[in-house]
C-alpha cells in the first residue's frame, strides 16, 4: 500500500500523517481550513497503517503550522506526525504535543466557571493531565474534560 | 513564612507542615483570647469581605476575626453590590478593593472566582468559598476541630456523608485530608451525590484511603468523626427517590446507639434536619465547637497571610 501514492508529493508545505481514522476533516476545521483560503489541501482517509490499522492524512501546501495550531491538531489527533516538505524532501519530522498548559482554545464546559462569565478579561486556561489519551483540567474551577468531548469545546 | 502574602486558594496549595504552623497558631490566639477578647495586631489594617453571593457563617466569622484582631472591614455583600447589578465586572470591583485594602477575602458562585481574583489583586486573596469548588478555610477549620477533640488526625476512621457531588466544603475537606494519613475514609452517600470525577482522581492520587458505601449504618460503629452535609432534595431527578433515602441520611439518637465513646458529629452549618436537634446536647455533637473554633483560626491565617504573625 505504501508503494502506490495515492496523492501525488508537494514541493512546499506540511504533510499531516497518524491522524486517526476519520478526523481528517476535522482537523481541517479546528485549523480553519474550509477553503477559501486558497491553499491546495489532498486529503485522504482510512488508509492502512501500520501503527493505526487505518489512518488520515493531510496534505497542506504552502503551509507551515504555528505552536497554536499545533496544540489544536494534538487536541483533534494526538497521533498525528507532522512532516515538512520543501523541495520535495522531507527537511523536519516531529510528533505533535500538547504544552503543559492550553490558554484560550478551549472553552470551559462547567456553565458556572468564572472563565464563563461574561465581560469579564478572562481567558480559559487548561492543565494537561495527560498528553496522549488526552485529559485536561480547568485551571480556574478543576473541571476535566478528555477524549472525544473536547472537540465539542474547542472555540476556534 | 509559608503563608505571608501568599493567596489561599486551594488548601492543596499547602503543605501538611503550613498547617500544623496555623494549628499552632490558632492554638496561641486562643490562648490570647482567653485572657483578653480583642488583640491589636491587626491595627491600621483593612480587610476587604467581598462576598458576591449570600453567607452568613464564613462572612461574620471573618468579619469577627478581623474586629477581635483591631482592624477594620469593608464588607461588600451581594446586596450591595450595587454597581455589579449596573453591570460592572468583578474585575473592575476587585481593582477597586485592592487598592483600598490589605488582604481580600472572596466569596462567588462562580467556580474559580478566588483564583480570577488573584490573578488581579496585588493584595493577598484568601477563598471564602467559589460555587461548588472548594472553601479552604472552612477545610483548615475541620482538620483543627478533629485535632482539638483527637489531639490527632492521623489514624482516625472518618465518614462523610450527604452532598459529596456538589458540597465545596467536601472537596475541601478531602483535600485537607490527603495531607495527613486517617485509617480510612469513608464517603457515604446515595448514588446520585458520589464524588465528582475531578475530586475522586485528586484524592486517589494522593493515596486517600476511601470507601464509597451507600449506607450510615454499615459503618457508623467503626467511625470515629462522622462530617455531615445536607441532602439537598433539589439535587434529586425524581422526588420519589428522595423520599425513599432520606432517613436513611437523617442523624437521630437512634443512629448513634453504637457509636465509639469518643465518636463526635462535625458539620459545616447552616444545618437544617438532617441532625435531630436532640443530639445537639450530647456529647456526640461536635459542630457548635466547630464554628466556634472558625474565629481563632481566621484569625491565626489573617495574622499569617498578612506576615504579621513569628
Amino acid at each position: 500500500m505504501e508503494k502506490t501514492l495515492i496523492v501525488s508529493k508537494i514541493k512546499n508545505g506540511i504533510v499531516i500523517d497518524h491522524i486517526p481514522a476519520g478526523k481528517a476533516l476535522k482537523v481541517l476545521k479546528v485549523l480553519g481550513l474550509r477553503g477559501p483560503e486558497g491553499y491546495r489541501i489532498s486529503l485522504v482517509m482510512n488508509v492502512e497503517s501500520k501503527k493505526l490499522g487505518r489512518k488520515d492524512i493531510v496534505k497542506i501546501e504552502n503551509k507551515y503550522l504555528s505552536r497554536q495550531e499545533l496544540s489544536l491538531v494534538a487536541l483533534i489527533a494526538p497521533s498525528a506526525t507532522i512532516n515538512v516538505i520543501k523541495d520535495y524532501e522531507v527537511v523536519e519530522k516531529y510528533k505533535v504535543t500538547l504544552p503543559d498548559m492550553i490558554t484560550g482554545l478551549i472553552k470551559c464546559p462547567n456553565p458556572t466557571c468564572i472563565s464563563r462569565k461574561r465581560n469579564e478579561p478572562i481567558t480559559s486556561k487548561f492543565y494537561v493531565l495527560k498528553k496522549e489519551k488526552i485529559m485536561l483540567e480547568c485551571y480556574y474551577c478543576g473541571t476535566m474534560i478528555s477524549g472525544e468531548e473536547i472537540e465539542k469545546y474547542i472555540t476556534v | 513564612m509559608p503563608f505571608a502574602f501568599r493567596d489561599v486558594i486551594s488548601i492543596l496549595d499547602y503543605s501538611r507542615e503550613d498547617l500544623e504552623l496555623l494549628f499552632e497558631t490558632t492554638d496561641k490566639i486562643r490562648e490570647l483570647l482567653g485572657k483578653k477578647s480583642s488583640l491589636n495586631y491587626l491595627n491600621g489594617k483593612i480587610a476587604a469581605l467581598l462576598f458576591l453571593e449570600p453567607s452568613t457563617r464564613t462572612m461574620y466569622s471573618f468579619q469577627t476575626a478581623v474586629y477581635r484582631l483591631g482592624g477594620k472591614a469593608l464588607v461588600f455583600t451581594s446586596e450591595q453590590a450595587t454597581s455589579l447589578a449596573k453591570g460592572e465586572n468583578y474585575a473592575d470591583t476587585i481593582r477597586m478593593f485592592d487598592s483600598y485594602s490589605d488582604v481580600i477575602i472572596v466569596r462567588s458562585k462562580y467556580e474559580g472566582t478566588a483564583r480570577f481574583v488573584a490573578e488581579i489583586a496585588e493584595k493577598p486573596v484568601i477563598n471564602g468559598g467559589d460555587g461548588r469548588h472548594e472553601h479552604p478555610t472552612q477545610a483548615m477549620i475541620d482538620l483543627y476541630t478533629i485535632r482539638y477533640f483527637f489531639g490527632r488526625i492521623d489514624g482516625l476512621t472518618i465518614g462523610i456523608l450527604g452532598d459529596l457531588k456538589y458540597a465545596r466544603t467536601i472537596a475541601s475537606l478531602l483535600y485537607g485530608l490527603t495531607l495527613y494519613n486517617p485509617r480510612k475514609v469513608y464517603l457515604i452517600s446515595p448514588g446520585v451525590l458520589r464524588l465528582r470525577e475531578e475530586v475522586r482522581r485528586k484524592i486517589l492520587e494522593r493515596n486517600l484511603p476511601i470507601t464509597e458505601v451507600s449506607r450510615l449504618d454499615e459503618v457508623i460503629e467503626e467511625l470515629d468523626v462522622l462530617y455531615v452535609t445536607r441532602i439537598q432534595k433539589e439535587r434529586y431527578p425524581d422526588p420519589i427517590e428522595y423520599e425513599k433515602v432520606k432517613n436513611l441520611y437523617k442523624i437521630t439518637p437512634e443512629t448513634l446507639t453504637k457509636v465509639k465513646e469518643n465518636f463526635k458529629i462535625l458539620h459545616p452549618l447552616p444545618k437544617i434536619d438532617e441532625i435531630d436537634p436532640r443530639i445537639d446536647n450530647t456529647k456526640y455533637a461536635g459542630y457548635f465547637q466547630q464554628a466556634k473554633l472558625g474565629v481563632p483560626l481566621r484569625m491565626a491565617l489573617l495574622l499569617l497571610v498578612l506576615g504579621l504573625w513569628g
